[in-house]
C-alpha cells in the first residue's frame, strides 16, 4: 500500500472569496492490474458548466507526457503552474493513492465535481477516467473508474 | 591525452554500457516485428474511410492511434467495458490484442532507467554519454593509428584483441555516436530541459449540434491513414465536446455537428526534431535503421572484453624500474617513447645493465624531457617508438617541440634508438625525425640512430655493444620480452640439404602437439597457426630465444621450418642436431604481417635460401589454385635446392603456377633479383594487374629485391614504397 499524506494550500481558484472555512478530506485511488507502467493521474475539479476551476493532484513528473491526460490538458492548456507543489509520482498497478488535503466547504454541495483524467505509457488514454460530484453524503462512497481505476472515494 | 579520454571512462562505464548496448540490440527487434506483424493499409485509405469502418464494427470506439509502424489499435467502450484491439484497416476489424508486449517494457524501463526512476534514468544517461566520449575519443585513436582519416579502413597489424577492437569500432562507431546522441537528447526532454512540448490549437466553441458522421467529414476524408496519429472521438452525449485529430503535420478540432475544422495547430520546429530524434534512436518508424544500430551496439560487450585484455596487456607489459635515479642526480638520463608498452622492457633491460655496470641511470617517459633538470646527465639515450605514419607515440608526446624550444646550449651527447616493424613503411620514422630534430639543433652524437625491428632481442644486443664501445663498458643487453608459454615440440623427420656447398641446412618436421580446449577456443599457442608465423626457441644455454617462420599451417597436420646451420651458432646448431624423437621447447608467435590474404590476385614469392619455408608452405596451402609465381635463389640445385622434390607435384597439382629459379653458384652467378630482372615485363604486368609480391630472406637480398622491383616498376609509375603502402608489398627479413 502506498499511503501519501499531503497538506494542500488551496490554490486561490479553490478558495472562494468569504468562504475561509475548509476540512481535511482524504482522496484514495486504487488502480486495477492493468499490467502496464505507472499511472499518471490527474485529480481536478470543474464547476456547473463544466468550467475548470483548478488542480488537485498530479500524479506523474514528467510534464511531456501531461498531454496524455487529455481533459485537464485541454482546459489547463497544459500550464504545470496548476500543478506547482501538488505532483508526485506516478501510481504502479494495483498500487492506491492517497492524498489528504484541505477543501474549502464551498465545494461541497455546489454543483462541483471532481475528475480524473489517467494515462498510462503504451496503452489507453482515459480522460475522464472518474467524475464525481462532490457532496456530502457522497462522501465514502466508493466507485469504480473507466478503465484503471478500481475504486475512488473521497472521505470527510 | 585522448588514450586517457578513451581508457578511463571505458573501464568506468564498461557495465553500464553494456548494459545499455545489449538492451538496446534487443529492443532493436520490436520494431522489425511489429512491422511486420502489423496489418498495412492501402495508400488511398483516408481516415474517414477508417473511421467508419471501425464504429461501425465497434459503435463506443473513443480512440484510434496509428504507430510509425502503421499498426492501427483502437480503444472503445461496448456497454461500460473497455476494449482495445489492433485494427486491420482493410475490414475495420480487431485481428490481435493491443496489450503492451512484457518484454519490451522490461526491456524498455531496464535500457532507460535501470528500474530505478529518475536517478536510473541519469546514470544510463551518464552511460550514453561516456560511450559518446569514448566513440569520439576511439576514432580519433583509430585515425591516428592509421596514419589519418583518410586510412580509416586501413589494413591492421597487431595482436588480435587490438585488431577486433579497432575492426569492430570502425564500423559500429557511426551507429554508437547516433545512438548515444540521441539518447541523450531524449533524457534533456524527458526532464523538461528542451522547449519541445507541443502546442494546443486555440480554444474554441463548438456548435452544439451533434450526429455528423466522421466518415463525412472534409478535413478527415482529405487526411489518409499514413498521416494520421491519433483520431479522439467526442463524449457520447456531451455537445461541447468535440473531435481530436493528430496528423504528422499538427493538431486540430472538429466540429461532432457539422465535421468543419474548428482550430489547427502545427508542430513546431522542435517538436519535429525531437521526433526525428525518437525515431532515429527508437527505430519505431524506421525499422530497418533501428535494426542496424542494435547490431552495431552488439559491437559494445566485444569493444568492452577486448579493450581491457587492450588495457592489461599495455599494463603487464610495462615493468617496474628498481632503483630508479631522479633526473636530476643520473648520468644516463633514458627517455620512453612507448605506445604498447613494450618499449619499457626495453628500457627496464637497458637500466639494469647500465646500473650494474656502475651509472647512475633515470627512466622516464620522453614527453617529459627537461635539458634544464639533467644537471648531472653525461648521456641521454632515447627509445623511440612510432605510432601510425611516423607520429609520436603515447609516452613522447610534445617531446619534439620541448627539443626545438631555444634553451641552453645543448651540449649532453645524445642517442637515439628507433623500434618498430620493417614491414611498415614508416619504419622508425618518429626515431628518425627526433635523430634529424637532434642533429638540427645541435646536440652532440653518442652514437648513430639505431633500429630494432619487431623486438628483436638480437637487434637490441647487437646495439647494446655499440652502446657499451661508446661508453666503454662491457655492455651485454640480453632483453627476454615476456614469453609465451612453450610447448614442447618432437621432431618426426628431418631432411638434410647444403652439405656440399657448406650451407648445411635442415627441413624439420615436428608433430603437431596436442592443443588443450581453453587453446583451442581461443585459438591461442599452437591451436592456431598458418605458414608464414614464426616459432621462437630458446637455446639451452641461451637467453634469447631465435624466431624461425612457420613452413607449415595448422592444417598440414605438422610443424616445419627450415634452418640453416650457422657457423658457431648456438640455437641453429642444437636444432640442426635433431634426430626423430628429439623435443625441443617452442612458443608461436604470430606474425599478421606476413601473410598471402584472402583475394585472388596472384601471388609472386621471392625468397633465396631458408626464406623459402613460409614461401612453401604458402604453395601448400594453396587449395584454391590462386596463380603463384615463385622466385627461389639457391647455392646449386643439386645440393641445396629446398623442396625441390615436391615442387614439380605442387606445379601438377595447380598449386604453384611458375617457378623461376637462380644458382649463385656456377659459371654465370645468378641471384633471385636477377631472376627478376629477367623476367621483368611479366613481374611488371603481374604487378600492374594487382599482383602482391612477398619476400622472405635475408636483409641484403631484400634490399636487392627491392632495388630490382624499383627498376622493373619505374616505367609503370610504381615503386615498391607505393606498393608497400596498399600492402601489397610485405617482407620478412632477419
Amino acid at each position: 500500500m502506498k499511503s501519501l499524506l499531503a497538506t494542500l494550500a488551496l490554490t486561490t481558484a479553490l478558495t472562494l472569496p468569504g468562504l475561509a472555512m475548509a476540512r481535511p478530506v482524504t482522496l484514495t485511488t486504487t488502480l486495477n492490474n492493468y499490467g502496464g507502467d505507472g499511472a499518471y493521474l490527474a485529480l481536478y475539479v470543474t464547476d456547473t458548466s463544466g468550467a475548470y476551476v483548478g488542480s488537485l493532484w498530479m500524479a506523474g513528473g514528467k510534464s511531456k507526457y501531461y498531454e496524455h491526460l487529455s481533459d485537464w490538458y485541454r482546459a489547463t492548456g497544459g500550464d504545470t503552474a496548476q500543478v506547482n507543489g501538488i505532483t508526485g509520482a506516478s501510481v504502479g498497478g494495483g498500487r492506491t493513492l492517497e492524498i489528504t488535503l484541505d477543501l474549502a466547504d464551498a465545494l461541497f454541495d455546489a454543483g462541483y465535481t471532481l475528475h480524473i483524467d489517467a494515462a498510462v505509457e503504451d496503452m489507453r488514454d482515459s480522460p475522464n477516467e472518474v467524475a464525481v460530484p462532490l457532496t456530502t453524503t457522497g462522501a465514502g462512497t466508493p466507485m469504480r473508474g473507466r478503465r484503471y481505476v478500481a475504486s475512488f472515494a473521497y472521505d470527510m | 591525452m585522448i588514450r586517457a579520454l578513451h581508457r578511463w571512462p571505458g573501464l568506468l562505464a564498461l557495465a553500464l554500457v553494456t548494459v545499455l548496448s545489449l538492451s538496446g540490440a534487443a529492443l532493436s527487434v520490436f520494431p522489425v516485428a511489429e512491422r511486420i506483424a502489423a496489418p498495412q493499409s492501402d495508400q488511398t485509405l483516408t481516415v474517414a474511410a477508417l473511421a467508419n469502418r471501425i464504429q461501425a464494427n465497434y459503435p463506443g470506439v473513443e480512440q484510434i492511434r496509428r504507430a510509425p509502424s502503421g499498426r492501427i489499435t483502437a480503444y472503445w467502450f461496448d456497454q461500460g467495458a473497455p476494449g482495445a484491439a489492433v485494427i486491420d484497416p482493410a475490414t475495420g476489424e480487431g485481428v490481435a490484442s493491443a496489450d503492451p508486449n512484457q518484454t519490451q517494457r522490461w526491456l524498455t524501463n531496464l535500457h532507460r532507467s535501470l528500474f530505478l526512476g529518475d536517478g536510473g534514468r541519469i546514470a544510463m544517461a551518464a552511460g550514453a554519454a561516456a560511450m559518446l566520449i569514448l566513440s569520439l575519443s576511439g576514432a580519433a585513436l583509430v585515425a591516428r593509428r592509421a596514419g589519418g582519416w583518410r586510412h580509416w579502413f586501413a589494413h591492421l597489424r597487431g595482436p588480435l584483441a587490438g585488431r577486433l577492437h579497432v575492426e569492430i569500432a570502425r564500423i559500429a562507431v557511426i551507429g554508437l555516436v547516433l545512438s548515444s546522441t540521441t539518447a541523450l537528447w531524449m533524457t534533456a526532454s524527458t526532464f523538461d530541459l528542451l522547449p519541445d512540448g507541443g502546442i494546443l490549437p486555440a480554444a474554441t466553441e463548438a456548435s452544439g449540434e451533434t450526429g455528423f458522421a466522421p466518415g463525412r467529414m472534409p478535413t478527415l476524408r482529405q487526411t489518409p491513414v499514413a498521416e494520421l496519429r491519433e483520431l479522439s472521438f467526442p463524449y457520447p452525449g456531451d455537445a461541447t465536446d468535440m473531435f481530436t485529430l493528430k496528423t504528422d503535420r499538427g493538431t486540430g478540432y472538429l466540429d461532432q455537428g457539422d465535421g468543419a475544422l474548428l482550430a489547427w495547430a502545427d508542430l513546431t520546429g522542435w517538436e519535429r526534431v525531437s521526433e526525428t530524434i525518437y525515431m532515429l534512436h527508437t527505430g519505431q518508424g524506421a525499422a530497418t535503421l533501428g535494426l542496424v544500430l542494435g547490431l552495431m551496439a552488439l559491437g559494445v560487450p566485444a569493444m568492452g572484453a577486448t579493450g581491457v585484455l587492450v588495457w592489461l596487456a599495455g599494463r603487464r607489459g610495462r615493468p617496474r624500474i628498481r632503483g630508479n635515479q631522479p633526473a636530476g642526480r643520473a648520468e644516463t638520463i633514458l627517455l620512453v617513447g612507448s605506445e604498447g608498452g613494450s618499449t619499457w622492457g626495453f628500457a627496464a633491460t637497458l637500466h639494469a645493465a647500465l646500473t650494474q655496470a656502475g651509472q647512475s641511470v633515470h627512466v622516464g617517459p620522453m614527453s617529459g624531457f627537461a635539458p634544464q633538470r639533467y644537471a648531472r646527465a653525461e648521456r641521454i639515450i632515447l627509445l623511440a617508438a612510432t605510432y601510425g605514419d611516423g607520429a609520436a607515440p603515447a609516452t613522447a608526446k610534445g617531446f619534439l617541440d620541448r627539443l626545438n624550444t631555444p634553451s641552453r646550449a645543448p651540449d649532453i651527447p645524445l642517442a637515439v634508438l628507433g623500434f618498430g616493424d620493417r614491414s611498415f613503411p614508416a619504419y622508425c620514422a618518429f626515431a628518425k625525425s627526433v635523430a634529424a630534430a637532434a642533429q638540427a639543433r645541435g646536440w652532440p652524437e653518442l652514437l648513430p640512430q639505431g633500429t630494432i625491428d619487431r623486438q628483436s632481442p638480437q637487434d637490441f644486443a647487437r646495439w647494446g655493444r655499440a652502446l657499451g664501445d661508446a661508453l666503454g663498458i662491457d655492455l651485454e643487453l640480453s632483453h627476454q620480452p615476456v614469453q609465451p608459454q612453450a610447448t614442447t615440440l618432437t621432431v618426426v623427420s628431418r631432411r638434410d640439404y647444403g652439405a656440399e656447398v657448406q650451407a648445411p641446412t635442415a627441413i624439420l618436421r615436428f608433430a603437431l602437439p596436442r592443443a588443450s580446449l581453453w587453446q583451442r577456443l581461443l585459438g591461442c599457442g599452437f591451436a592456431r597457426f598458418q605458414a608464414g608465423d614464426l616459432i621462437g626457441i630458446l637455446p639451452e644455454g641461451g637467453a634469447v630465444p631465435r624466431l624461425y617462420s612457420l613452413a607449415s599451417g595448422r592444417r598440414d597436420g605438422f610443424v616445419e621450418i627450415v634452418v640453416k646451420k650457422h657457423p658457431g651458432g648456438l640455437c641453429s646448431g642444437q636444432l640442426t642436431a635433431l634426430q626423430p624423437g628429439d623435443t625441443v621447447a617452442a612458443f608461436l608467435r604470430r606474425n599478421p604481417g606476413f601473410r598471402v590474404g584472402r583475394g585472388k590476385a596472384p601471388l609472386i614469392l621471392i625468397g633465396a635460401g631458408t626464406g623459402i619455408g613460409p614461401l612453401a608452405g604458402f604453395i601448400r596451402g594453396n587449395a584454391r589454385r590462386r596463380p603463384i609465381h615463385l622466385f627461389f635463389g639457391m647455392r646449386h640445385p643439386g645440393s641445396d635446392f629446398f623442396y625441390g622434390e615436391e615442387i614439380p607435384g605442387w606445379q601438377d597439382e595447380g598449386r604453384l603456377t611458375q617457378l623461376v629459379t637462380a644458382v649463385s653458384r656456377g659459371a654465370r652467378p645468378h641471384y633471385v633479383q636477377d631472376a627478376l630482372r629477367g623476367e621483368a615485363a611479366q613481374v611488371a604486368d603481374l604487378i600492374r594487374n594487382g599482383a602482391r609480391v612477398m619476400v622472405c630472406g635475408g636483409r641484403d637480398m631484400a634490399a636487392g629485391v627491392a632495388d630490382a622491383l624499383a627498376e622493373i616498376l619505374a616505367p609503370a609509375g610504381l615503386t615498391p614504397a607505393l606498393l608497400k603502402a596498399e600492402g601489397r608489398y610485405v617482407e620478412d627479413v632477419y
